[in-house]
């Protein structure tokens, strides 16, 4: 069945290769994948701390576009995942407030009731949906040699965990090993890499990505692996000056999860957008 | 005849006339039909009340009473007593609770007061359609059983044997002891908890008026107060007590290497062991579970070195029959189980992360390190942190405090100092030093120079963010006193964890018919007055399956529980509420429908009439039968149709 | 980035329906249950850097310090990290707290000067509402010009490679329907 997808304006702007990554691999496995027509911001979290209601309005504008469609809305991105999930909920359980929102939307022309589809990560589709032993079949070859430490970061897993163990997430792990990667067990998986307020304040950046990418190197990781552009990009870009100001050298590959597969599915550096990347090229064996 | 109905109206202090218009409500109920007295006072239960309704009876020839007071849990039994010393057959009573149902949940006076006119109603509407019952009484079975040998099982079971009845002592583990049998010292006055324990023990095993059962669980529970009948299941030891010497030939040769429970895992036992050196019965079993299969084909070692030959693989599970008067739970608890916050505090994931328990045994001169305090590599550590409240005070885990940890906290910190050169950092919320000398020793904790950080432990990380934190744990955490964040490097981390109900506590609840409080231990009578006492006459509570509790507090209900059971063994007989079932041969069409839902196994059948029949000495009145029958035959005496159905009319029908 | 404040606290600075009023909002339904335990600023990844630890905000919100509680830099540095949340032993949604904070501070007017977390926000707000998409190219560009025009000389760099990646362009993100949102703002900011 086709996904339709949503990508969020990071995946449009900076984080373009993640986006690039993530439809070569969707078309590469036959998955098919239409982008959502029209699709605005999903009312994310900076947003939702001005206008809340307006923010609902934003995210309910997507689900509008999806009119009665039973497909699932795949979104990569965490902040847009979490949000959308979010206010998803709030507009199913709060009654006052879906009459508000889809009075105002049909107001400007979109009529209906709320979309009951699902939202997904990509990440649950592929582990979930296409599954482990069918993407081992598609394999082209193995990540051997490579040492992963899976990062999940937040908005994943928290406060809404609708696919995996909010403590101790697996998917990522375990798709990783399918791909014939060694996973690090570390302790920052789920930890926050400071994500806006990381871009915002240069102090606050250096030191929470610093602490991932040394305990990463600690652990013995080559890669570090994401899947939330926001935690990709903090990662990537300050890698210099966490080295610099620690006196360590901290730099590491940062992946995106899409990438990794790309690669083991026989994807070019330049079909998953890895030339794109701020941070050292990761070197396979 | 028509009934001469008294009313009495209770002001209960302010906690009825506060709300409810007293007198509006007496001058109501002087217009009910049959109502030919209606009085108010201060407190009706007080003598002076009382008197007013037996003179009320005596001069105005009352042939009914109607108590429009507080609820009949508390004072129902007070007002029969007085219409029966004045003559009247004691359930010609009604009681109309107008507090707890009227004044304490209506804060308007005037709706109040129509409510309470409602309920004095509809009590008149029903008494008037009461029947005269009898009490009957039962003989009283002079033995009690007590389950689980813990301190407080020890306890209860010494007091009641001590006034010269049978006690059955009733444990699941191969030996007495329970959780107190592995702590190290006791907090505040730090004796050995062996050392106190111990002779308890002994004495139990030497009462002549104690049976000891260990490793025995209780199956199933039937009869009542005075007259319980009990299953009693025996596993098999497959060792036979009183051939078995204690000399430890047999775990000497034992190939299999298991994990001990008894020192939380952090030892290895044989599968043939003693649980420890103390143990009563001082005896060994042998783990089924862990043996190479009880074939002598596979494996004799044990066997062939027993000199006593006290080694039997043939050994059966064994059901024993119990018949006692009275029961007493004293299921203890278990530890709250720290895999669930693995993640936040890194228990099972870094090896120097330690539950409470684990460390009583680290410091305990027979645990495995024979109580020197060390890392799991052996090295002794330099600094330790104790977290307070694991799994307590969190709605996610157990909403509430489990009272002991913050001074078994305090204990363990006095116990690093006194054995280690290591620093020591307690993290708490609140610190709450409530018994008798604690404030003292958490004083004297405070001068032996351990640091106190108020402030719940946040997480604990193997992430080093400096020098000083590299190769340790870090504990980070707000210290609320100085608002700020803090981090702090340990080697060892102790999660003080709460007392969790046991797992078992749900089947055991439902195997003596009492019920569980909101947060999963057993319920009490009343949180105050009958704090030993359960729903279930005959059957008391006692120590921490009731809440978490200290060793005095469990000693204390240990006691309590036995004198409530020797009370009731020393009165001979019970009387029997008669608000039991009956079943009208004429109408019952024998379908046996009542038998199969009734609970307690009142219902007999009479094959050759073809008609059920109740046993009253059986029946608790539960009513399950009442309203299942399809035909009408069974009927609930106190609660027959026309009683309930005048009652209800009386809350609908009033003109006000 | 912590400032001392200096003199005592009194009864005047008080807003005496704040608290009831914080606690009505989504997210500070249970902010009465708050036993000041502090797992929220020890779980926090930016507590270090905030002027008030989560923990202190709560306090501060109960005994009704309004404008304390909104002028501090705290309720701008969450990161949407739910850690706070995830562990709180109360069952307090302190992120969704935290938003409900900002918003009253933006329609309070009051906000750190100088900080630039909520106009960041608000230009963020601003442009999505209009184009319906966000560029973030520009967004910091303005963020830097408003708050602290020195630091963009700082930024220039990283933004280069971002250019030269093929990862950042001159370009605005927008969407066709623009007018539908202006309708739907128009409703839903009322």
């Amino acid at each position: 069945m086709e996904y339709i997808y949503y990508p969020g304006c990071s995946l449009k702007g900076s984080d373009k290769p993640y986006e690039e990554s993530f439809l070569a691999v969707f078309r590469k496995l036959e998955i098919p994948v239409r982008e959502l027509e029209d699709w605005n911001c999903c009312g994310a979290t900076l947003f939702a701390g001005v206008n809340e209601k307006m923010a609902l309005g934003m995210a309910a504008r997507n689900f509008a576009l999806m009119g009665t469609s039973p497909a699932d809305l795949i979104v990569p991105c965490s902040a847009c995942y979490l949000t959308l999930n979010k206010a998803k909920k709030r507009l199913a359980e709060d009654e006052t407030i879906r009459g508000e929102v889809l009075k105002a939307l049909g107001e400007a022309g979109y009529k209906g009731e709320l979309w009951k589809g699902r939202i997904r990560h990509p990440l649950d589709v592929l582990v979930n949906d296409y599954g482990l032993p069918a993407i081992e079949k598609r394999l082209t070859r193995r990540l051997r040699g490579l040492r992963a430490a899976p990062y999940y970061g937040c908005e994943i897993v928290r406060p809404m965990c609708l696919f995996d163990d909010a403590d101790d997430p697996k998917s990522m792990d375990r798709l990783l090993e399918t791909l014939g990667a060694s996973v690090v067990e570390w302790s920052l998986k789920t930890k926050c890499c400071g994500a806006i307020v990381a871009a915002s304040i240069e102090e606050v950046g250096l030191r929470l990505n610093g602490t991932i990418l040394r305990e990463a190197k600690r652990k013995g990781a080559g890669a570090v692996v994401t899947l939330c552009p926001l935690c990709h990009f903090n990662l990537e870009s300050m890698q210099d000056k966490i080295s610099r100001e620690l006196g360590e050298d901290v730099r590491l590959p940062v992946l995106y999860f899409t990438q990794a597969l790309g690669l083991a599915l026989g994807l070019s550096d330049a079909e998953l957008g890895l030339r794109r990347s701020l941070s050292p090229q990761l070197v396979l064996r | 005849m028509a009934e001469r109905v008294g009313v009495f109206v209770c002001h209960c202090g302010s906690n009825i006339a506060g709300t409810v218009d007293i007198e509006a409500v007496v001058r109501h109920a002087k217009g009910l039909a049959g109502v030919v007295v209606a009085q108010e006072f201060k407190y009706m239960c007080s003598d002076t009340g009382q008197g007013m309704i037996k003179k009320a009876i005596k001069d105005s020839g009352l042939t009914r009473v109607v108590v429009a007071a507080c609820s009949p849990t508390l004072h129902e039994p007070t007002f029969r007593r007085a219409c029966g010393d004045a003559g009247m057959n004691a359930f010609l009573f009604q009681m109309a609770n107008i507090r707890e149902q009227c004044s304490w949940v209506t804060e308007d006076r005037g709706e109040a007061t129509a409510k309470a006119k409602r309920i004095v109603t509809a009590a008149v509407r029903r008494v008037v359609n009461h029947e005269p019952l009898q009490i009957k009484e039962a003989p009283v079975t002079p033995a009690v059983m007590v389950v689980g040998g813990g301190i407080t099982g020890i306890e209860a079971a010494l007091r009641v044997a001590d006034s010269g009845k049978k006690v059955y002592l009733v444990e699941k583990e191969p030996t007495l002891g329970g959780m107190m049998a592995r702590f190290d010292k006791t907090f505040p006055t730090l004796d050995c908890a062996a050392c106190i324990l111990t002779p308890k023990m002994t004495e139990v095993k030497d009462h002549p008026n104690i049976e000891l059962m260990t490793y025995c669980e209780v199956k199933e529970v039937s009869g009542y107060v005075g007259n319980f009948k009990v299953k009693v299941l025996e596993k098999p030891r497959y060792v036979i007590q009183g051939k078995c010497n204690n000399c430890g030939e047999c775990a000497k040769v034992c190939p299999v290497v298991a994990r001990d429970e008894f020192d939380c895992g952090l030892s290895t036992r044989r599968a043939i062991h003693i649980p420890f050196a103390q143990a009563v019965p001082s005896l060994y079993v042998l783990d089924p579970k862990s043996c190479l299969g009880l074939d002598p084909v596979r494996c004799t070692r044990c066997y062939d070195a027993c000199e006593a030959k006290a080694i039997d693989y043939e050994m059966q599970p064994r059901t024993v029959e119990l018949a006692v008067g009275a029961i007493i739970l004293a299921t203890g608890y278990e530890l709250f189980d720290c895999s669930r916050v693995s993640e936040q505090y890194g228990y099972g994931r870094f090896p120097d992360v330690y539950t409470s328990l684990e460390f009583e045994r680290l410091c305990h001169a027979s645990g495995p390190t024979g109580g020197k305090i060390v890392r799991a590599d052996g090295r002794e550590p330099e600094s330790i942190a104790i977290l307070h409240c694991i799994g307590s005070r969190d709605e996610k885990h157990n909403d509430y405090c489990s009272r002991v940890c913050c001074m078994y906290s305090l204990k363990f910190a006095h116990l690093v100092k006194e054995k280690t050169q290591a620093k020591v950092t307690n993290f708490y919320i609140d610190m709450r030093a409530f018994g008798k000398g604690y404030e003292e020793f958490y004083r004297r904790c405070l001068h032996e120079g351990m640091d106190l950080v108020r402030g719940k432990g946040a997480e604990v990380t193997d992430v080093a963010e400096s020098e000083g934190e590299a190769g340790k744990l870090v504990v980070r955490c707000e210290d609320t006193l100085l608002g700020g964040v803090r981090r702090i490097p340990a080697d060892m981390v102790i999660l003080s964890a709460g007392l969790s109900p046991r797992k078992e506590t749900h089947e055991l609840a439902r195997a003596f018919g009492i019920s569980r409080s909101r947060d999963g231990f057993f319920m009490e009578r009343h949180p105050k007055l009958a704090p030993v006492a359960t729903a279930s006459d005959g059957i008391y509570v006692a120590g921490a399956c009731q809440g978490p509790k200290d060793i005095p507090d469990c000693v204390a209900q240990g006691a309590a529980a036995a004198a409530s059971a020797i009370s009731l063994i020393d009165a001979g007989r019970i009387k029997l509420e008669p608000i039991a079932a009956e079943i009208d041969e004429k109408v019952c069409c024998g379908c046996r429908m009542c038998a199969a839902l009734c609970p307690y196994n009142a219902i007999e059948f009479d094959p050759v009439k073809k008609k059920s029949r109740i046993n009253e000495a059986l029946c608790k009145g539960c009513g399950t039968c009442v309203a299942a029958c399809p035909s009408g035959a069974a009927r609930q005496k106190g609660f027959t149709d026309l009683q309930i159905l005048s009652e209800i009319e009386g809350v609908l029908c009033v003109n006000l | 980035m912590r400032r001392r404040r200096t003199g005592a606290r009194r009864e005047a600075d008080r807003d005496p329906d704040f608290a009831r009023k914080v606690a009505r909002t989504p997210g500070g339904e249970k902010l009465f249950e708050c036993i000041q335990c502090g797992t929220c600023s020890g779980v926090c990844p930016v507590s270090e850097y905030m002027d008030y630890t989560p923990r202190q905000i709560i306090g501060l919100v109960r005994q009704g310090f309004r404008r304390e509680v909104l002028s501090s830099r705290t309720i701008w540095l969450c990161a949407s990290c739910y850690a706070c949340a995830a562990h709180c032993p109360a069952g307090i949604k302190i992120t969704d707290l935290m938003y409900a904070l900002k918003r009253m501070a933006i329609a309070a007017g009051l906000f750190p000067a100088r900080f630039p977390t909520p106009v960041l926000a608000q230009e963020f707000y601003k442009m999505v509402k209009s184009k319906g998409r966000s560029t973030e190219s520009w967004l910091m560009m303005w963020r830097f010009l408003r708050t602290q025009p020195l630091d963009l000389v700082k930024m220039t760099p990283l933004g280069m490679r971002l250019f030269l990646s093929g990862r950042i362009g001159p370009g605005t993100e927008r969407i066709e329907r623009r007018g539908d949102l202006k309708s739907i703002s128009d409703r839903l900011e009322r």
